[in-house]
């Protein structure tokens, strides 16, 4: 058919094909085994293994271009520079960004999210004035809030959510007022699995006169992130999730809000001229990278960036909502184990309890046959508190996750619930 | 036997299942709750304490196996023993869970206790099972605690 076309002269959109194979072979860490089993990853929604590729850009930076970037003449200093600039530019294309200076380079979405809340916060927060986040929020994008309202007199104010784990829009649309002066939103719940609708909240927000900081520490591995288009003020995520190393991670501000802002932390490189009498500041984004920055971290950013693009978040995408459906299907068939998490809209993990046993147990016997699960809180005590449970297990699914995988998965789960009977 | 066999022994999962002495005391003379927020494990220890003797003793709360069995077991062994006695033997269990899994321990004065001896095979458990005894420590050392009766 394909080859007819072609002969005819139709020009034929081929798929991109995606061999989950082929692409594991990429990953070091997936051919070793743990307790004489081999190895089947479900906690990528903590941190995401890395390709071959991102370890070797690493390595090839220490063992040929280490030296401290910027203002350096000779030649490894500028080798760098311009190795930490270019990931820049390739994190600014990845995500849409208008400018490369609204890149600012943090250790992670946590500190990402702390210099908005500190930076931002501190400077145009005030007594009657209101920060919204939500009751799915990682502790990360609530207790920087809680310390500068705090400081500031604002007043925090947190959006519901229901028994499926969706923000209740009705009660966001009532929160929402003049007073709300940002935002804060996850897009995708760590603990949930669930995506929120974040065009629908930054245009409401935007209409109030709110800026809002989305927190893609889930969804800037999952789903393609356009900041342009969705037209957030911040956008921040961590390095690591997207199969680069930990240390690394981004904020990404509107240019003309991250110029208004005041520096985060003092240093070398986030200025241009000391004296004792008067400081002048560097200009975006120098302002906010005080220090000696991670560069291997942004250089191997950067690469585990290249090697998604390579593949495709549209077909990462698609594999992993198959992952997803196979797994909830399998799991639902077995009567003790109860879904946290029921959003339509869900990205490929999965939290759960099961009756009688505690995750930790869970955890601990399926690590037994090589499998890693997260159990806990996931950092998100309240989500906790509203389903009346102390903790749960989760899956969380990468694309170079299988489906054998998952049978394997499910069959040491039920292993583990005839043990507890 | 593993180490995971070792750590999810019969007694264990038995006790896990069957919780002794589960429950609240009515009127207890010592109180105390234990919470590891790291995993959400919750007990609550109730102590009727007559001069230095341990009269009754009841728990309650949620927790993993490796918790809620170290509740269970401790309860059944601390009626009628002395203050002294019991702490004596919260060192002797907590020495022998805190050592390296390489390291040889003397497990014959540990009693029912012993079958939790496998659990420092697995560090991230080990306050699992300390925890009820943590708790039951904080109850023992509110010597002015009056009597409530709830």
């Amino acid at each position: 058919m394909e080859k007819d076309l072609k002969a005819l002269g139709i020009k034929v959109e081929k798929k991109k094909e995606f061999d989950v194979y082929l692409v594991r072979q990429d990953f070091p860490i997936l051919h070793r085994t743990v307790r004489d089993k081999p190895l089947i990853y479900f906690d990528n929604a903590a941190t995401t293994q890395k390709p071959k590729i991102v370890i070797d850009a690493l390595v090839n930076y220490y063992t040929n271009l280490n030296s401290n970037i910027h203002r350096g003449v000779h030649y490894l200093s500028q080798a760098a520079t311009t190795e930490y600039e270019c990931a820049r530019r390739i994190i600014k294309t990845f995500i849409n960004a208008k400018h490369e200076e609204e890149i600012i380079y943090t250790r992670g979405a946590t500190e990402a999210i702390n210099l908005v809340a500190f930076s931002y916060g501190e400077a145009f927060l005030s007594e009657d004035d209101e920060v919204l986040i939500s009751h799915m929020e990682h502790h990360s994008n609530i207790v920087p809030w809680q310390i500068i309202c705090e400081k500031t007199g604002a007043k925090l104010k947190v959006i519901p959510i229901d028994d499926k784990g969706e923000l209740i829009l009705d009660e966001f649309d009532k929160l929402l007022s003049e007073r709300t002066k940002i935002v804060s939103i996850v897009h995708i719940s760590n603990s949930l699995g669930t995506i929120n609708p974040i065009e629908y909240i930054i245009e409401k927000a935007h209409k109030v006169g709110a800026i809002v900081l989305v927190d893609g520490s889930q969804s800037i591995q999952h789903v393609p992130i356009d900041v342009q288009r969705l037209d957030c003020d911040f956008f921040v995520f961590s390095g690591h999730k997207i199969y680069g190393p930990t240390g690394i991670g981004v904020l990404y501000g509107k240019k003309d809000l991250l110029e208004k802002m005041p520096p985060y932390q003092g240093g070398g490189d986030m200025i241009l001229s000391v004296s004792f009498e008067k400081t002048i500041y560097n200009v975006i984004p120098h302002k906010f990278e005080a220090g000696t920055p991670n560069i291997e971290g942004a250089i191997g950013l950067a690469s585990a960036i290249r090697y998604v693009q390579n593949i495709g978040l549209d077909v990462i995408y698609d594999y992993e909502m198959e992952l997803l459906n196979y797994a909830t299907e399998k799991i639902k068939q077995i009567p003790e184990v109860k879904i946290i998490g029921n959003s339509k809209n869900k990205a490929s993990l999965i939290s759960f309890v099961v009756e009688n046993v505690h995750p930790h147990d869970i955890g601990t016997l399926l690590d037994r046959d090589g499998i890693a699960v997260r159990t806990g809180h996931h950092c998100t005590e309240p989500v906790m508190r509203r389903f009346g449970i102390p903790a749960t297990s989760r899956a969380s699914f990468a694309f170079y996750n299988t489906f054998e995988e998952i049978d394997v998965f499910i069959n040491s789960l039920k292993k583990i619930i005839v043990k507890f009977k | 036997m593993d180490e995971f066999d070792v750590l999810y022994q019969e007694v264990i999962l038995d006790h896990n299942k069957n919780p002794r002495n589960f429950g609240t005391l009515d009127p207890f003379t010592h109180k105390a709750v234990g919470h590891n927020p790291l995993c959400g494990d919750y007990v609550e220890i109730f102590l009727f304490i007559d001069g230095d003797t341990i009269k009754d003793v009841k728990f309650k709360g949620v927790g993993c196996a490796i918790s809620k069995a170290s509740a269970s077991i401790m309860t059944t062994v601390l009626k009628g023993k002395k203050i002294e006695e019991v702490k004596d033997l919260f060192e002797r269990y907590h020495t022998v869970l805190t050592s390296k899994p390489d390291e040889p321990v003397d497990v014959s004065n540990l009693g029912k206790l012993a079958v939790f001896a496998g659990v420092r095979e697995f560090p991230v458990r080990v306050k699992c099972a300390t925890l009820p005894w943590h708790t039951l420590m904080e109850a023992l050392e509110k010597k002015d605690s009056v009597l409530k009766m709830e």
